[in-house]
């Protein structure tokens, strides 16, 4: 057999930040949430608010000990497959990449062990102050990743000699054209994905029969939310998709399935892009709706992919990934909005909606992971657009040694990927069993919780 | 020599190389205790285990991100040698990062599932850091080769693997020692004067063979007169290696007297190694082949960075104090409410 290094060392990658997106996407808003939490206990004094807190720490905890792992796994390969990605552009990614760590990594790292195990330790505000500090680093991380990537498909503020890329304007750099439309995206994301996640959980819980009044609370949060978000989220997402018609076409059309140019493009709602008569098969179109969508339009013209010829992306993983996201999108539009109703007006169908909120737990993930497929794939077949092709960037690496790491990174992530739900599954359980708690610990809880807003550092 | 750096525009590579070179070290003592501690808990009992992992809890974290530092500086400020070094140590970077990936989560992991899975994440928390450990040691190992290949380069850098996993327990231990309290501490003891003993013979062994491995550091090392810059090197290292023998013989002292000392001379003892390698590869980056200044980024971008580099460095310093101050202390069990 004859192992493609150039095939496997994508794949590979793609594995890698496919399982490494799932995780920030829920610490990025979940820190922010457990803030909200901490701010509302500040506030009321009520320990309803303490106890969302202490529940939704540990699953962040959980998420964020394996999104460092799988974090520190991607700044590697870089280096072990991809040597060539550094080597053209270094001298902007380089200081980009560089800056996230200084200025993110250690404060959300150093500010984690405060915050999760200095309740008890530290003056109140200072716990209050590390929370918030550990949500503004893993936003702040966010950022300079996402400038990053955005200069991968928008470049600009750079010149090339002999090959390789100068930095001329870090400020072109940074707010190249898509940043803005891409960090807005991907931080609302993240907080859709963080709130169908806590109303999942809380859904479990609920269906649990669990009484805790915080499930209630937390079930509300998730699913008010996510109705807040979604909207949103719809609205940016159209005007990333304009702004992307504008820097890149080819992507665009791949998105929408249009190998013609035309005006008055349809919207292609369901067929199946076949690059060899390049054209789609089983299409249902509806007329002119894809202009009137990229362009405000019902006339503008639009690029389609044979404009692009032998530089366009894969056709039918965009075409597809795009439908994904935009469905869950749908999805999420619906479930959450009646879900906001039926927590106002209409109490009791509380466990149907139970049962609608369970299996969307992960539905952020899907739309994510969607999403990003189609941004990256969509770039192909370059690494940085118009600058570097993927293949340019590919190292001296054996496909055998690939092969033989990808085979591992993937048992690991689907290991890993059980055991993060397994235990969430069983934290929700638990967390129901403890009905019967001992009412003298709570008191010397109290006690002790007392004192430490108070200032008094326990030693 | 000073001046000629300035002059030649040539100290900026170097300043990072230096940068590079501390990320390393503070990485090495920093997550190398709490890897070493890793490695202990398979010498410890269940309850005792718990107290060892909660000592480091608050802080393997952030240990963690020298490594992401270190590789950063190498990855942005001289990319060139991130890329021959990493394709070079292609299979063992992804051995580390194996074992990186379980030890991280597997720190969660068994404090959050039930508790008969609890020891299955005991194991894999031990073994992701010994993996971790003689991954890395064994990369270092290849380095100072400058990647040559051959069964004596596989020997020697197996070798290093074991040494630099002593090592770490060494620290581990003097960090037990000083974090801990009663039994667990006199074991802390125990396993340190062991690995001492070890990692003496590690050092020794490698420093015995590294110039027959490399030519060059032969060269730099008994080369008259620098043969007496270094000679500092390996007699403090031996006086130190000594008195931390005696000191931990006597030890735990009464009312716990000098708990501290063994960790901070363990860094010391860190610190001349450190010196010794980095000493025996300037100019170099990969051995033998490419030097810092060869291998450097555009000026303008390592100036951004060193910017960015000079106004963060003493905040994170301070806030990785305040973490240290405020979980000072023995270690008392972890709790997140």
């Amino acid at each position: 057999m004859d192992f493609d290094p150039f095939v496997l060392s994508r794949i590979q990658f793609a594995a890698n930040i496919t399982f490494h997106i799932m995780l920030p996407s829920i610490t990025i808003a979940l820190g922010w949430i457990l803030l909200f939490f901490k701010l509302r206990y500040n506030v009321t004094k009520d320990e309803t608010w303490m106890n969302a807190y202490f529940f939704f720490t540990k699953v962040f905890a959980l998420s964020f000990a394996i999104g460092v792992v799988t974090g520190i796994t991607m700044s590697f390969q870089f280096g072990t497959n991809w040597p060539g990605f550094m080597e053209t552009v270094g001298n902007v990614a380089g200081p980009l990449l560089a800056y996230e760590v200084l200025t993110a990594f250690f404060l959300e790292a150093t500010f984690l062990g405060i915050m999760l195990f200095g309740f008890r330790r530290v003056p109140s505000w200072l716990h209050t102050l590390s929370t918030f500090l550990v949500a503004f680093g893993t936003t702040l991380s966010a950022f300079w990743i996402l400038v990053l990537n955005s200069w991968m498909h928008t470049p600009q503020g750079f010149e090339m000699i002999d090959g390789v890329a100068y930095a001329t304007n870090w400020m072109e750099i940074i707010f190249n054209p898509s940043m803005p439309y891409r960090l807005t995206h991907m931080l609302i994301a993240s907080g859709l994905t963080a709130a169908f996640l806590m109303a999942g959980i809380s859904a479990l819980r609920y269906l649990n029969n669990d009484k805790d009044p915080v499930v209630m609370k937390t079930l509300r949060t998730g699913v008010f939310l996510a109705a807040f978000l979604i909207p949103v989220q719809i609205f940016v997402g159209d005007l990333h998709g304009l702004n992307t018609k504008e820097y890149q076409p080819a992507k665009v059309a791949a998105m929408e399935g249009l190998w013609e140019t035309e005006k008055g493009a349809p919207l292609v709602l369901f067929g199946i892009p076949n690059s060899e008569t390049r054209q789609n098969d089983y299409a249902i179109e509806i007329p002119k709706l894809a202009s009137f969508i990229l362009a405000h339009d019902w006339d503008a013209e639009i690029k389609g992919l044979n404009e692009f010829e032998g530089e366009h992306p894969p056709v039918g993983k965009v075409f597809w990934a795009f439908r994904i996201m935009v469905g869950t999108g749908i999805l999420m539009l619906l479930v959450s909005w009646s879900g906001a109703f039926i927590l106002t007006k209409k109490k009791a169908w509380i466990k149907p909606l139970s049962y609608v909120l369970l299996p969307m737990a992960f539905s952020g993930w899907v739309a994510t992971i969607a999403g990003w497929y189609v941004t990256e794939i969509g770039r192909q077949p370059y690494l940085v657009y118009n600058v570097l092709l993927t293949e340019d960037a590919l190292g001296p690496v054996k496909g055998g040694a690939v092969f033989t790491t990808l085979m591992a990174y993937l048992s690991i992530y689907v290991i890993l990927l059980t055991a993060y739900i397994a235990t969430i599954i069983y934290m929700a359980k638990r967390a129901g069993d403890g009905g019967n708690r001992d009412p003298e610990k709570e008191r010397n809880q109290g006690i002790e919780r007392e004192s430490a807003i108070a200032g008094v550092a326990k030693k | 020599m000073i001046q000629e750096l300035i002059s030649s525009g040539d100290w900026l590579p170097v300043t990072f190389a230096g940068l590079m070179g501390f990320a390393m070290l503070i990485y090495a003592i920093l997550d190398g205790y709490d890897l070493g501690v890793g490695m202990l808990t398979i010498l410890a009992k269940p309850k005792e285990r718990d107290r060892m992992i909660a000592s480091i809890g608050p802080f393997w974290d952030a240990n963690e991100t020298w490594l992401v530092l270190g590789v950063g500086i190498l990855l942005t400020a001289f990319p060139l040698a991130h890329g021959v070094i990493l394709t070079a140590l292609y299979i063992p970077v992804a051995l580390m990062l194996f074992g990186l990936i379980f030890r991280g989560v597997a720190f969660d992991f068994r404090a959050k599932v039930a508790k008969e899975k609890k020891q299955k994440w005991d194991t894999a928390f031990f073994a992701g850091s010994l993996l971790t450990a003689l991954s890395q040691g064994y990369m270092l190992g290849a380095y100072i080769t400058g990647f040559a290949e051959g069964w004596d380069v596989i020997f020697f850098s197996c070798l290093i693997a074991l040494a630099v996993a002593s090592g770490y327990c060494l620290i581990g231990g003097a960090w037990l020692i000083w974090r801990c309290e009663y039994t667990l501490q006199k074991n802390a003891v125990k396993w340190m004067r062991q690995h001492l003993i070890i990692t003496c013979v590690g050092i020794a062994l490698v420093s015995l063979a590294t110039p027959f491995v490399s030519e060059r550091i032969f060269d730099k090392w008994f080369e008259f007169p620098y043969v007496f810059a270094l000679a500092p090197v390996p007699i403090m290292t031996g006086l130190l290696v000594i008195s931390l023998f005696i000191l931990i013989g006597k030890m735990p002292f009464e009312k716990d007297r000098l708990c501290w000392l063994p960790f901070a001379m363990t860094i010391a003892v860190y610190i001349l190694c450190f010196g010794g390698l980095a000493y025996s590869f300037y100019p170099y980056i990969v051995p033998d082949t490419l030097t810092i200044v060869e291998a450097a980024s555009a000026p303008e971008s390592l100036m951004i960075i060193l910017i960015g580099t000079l106004i963060v460095f003493p905040v994170l310093i301070g806030y990785t104090m305040l973490a240290y101050y405020i979980f000072r202390g023995k270690a008392r069990d972890l709790s997140y409410d």
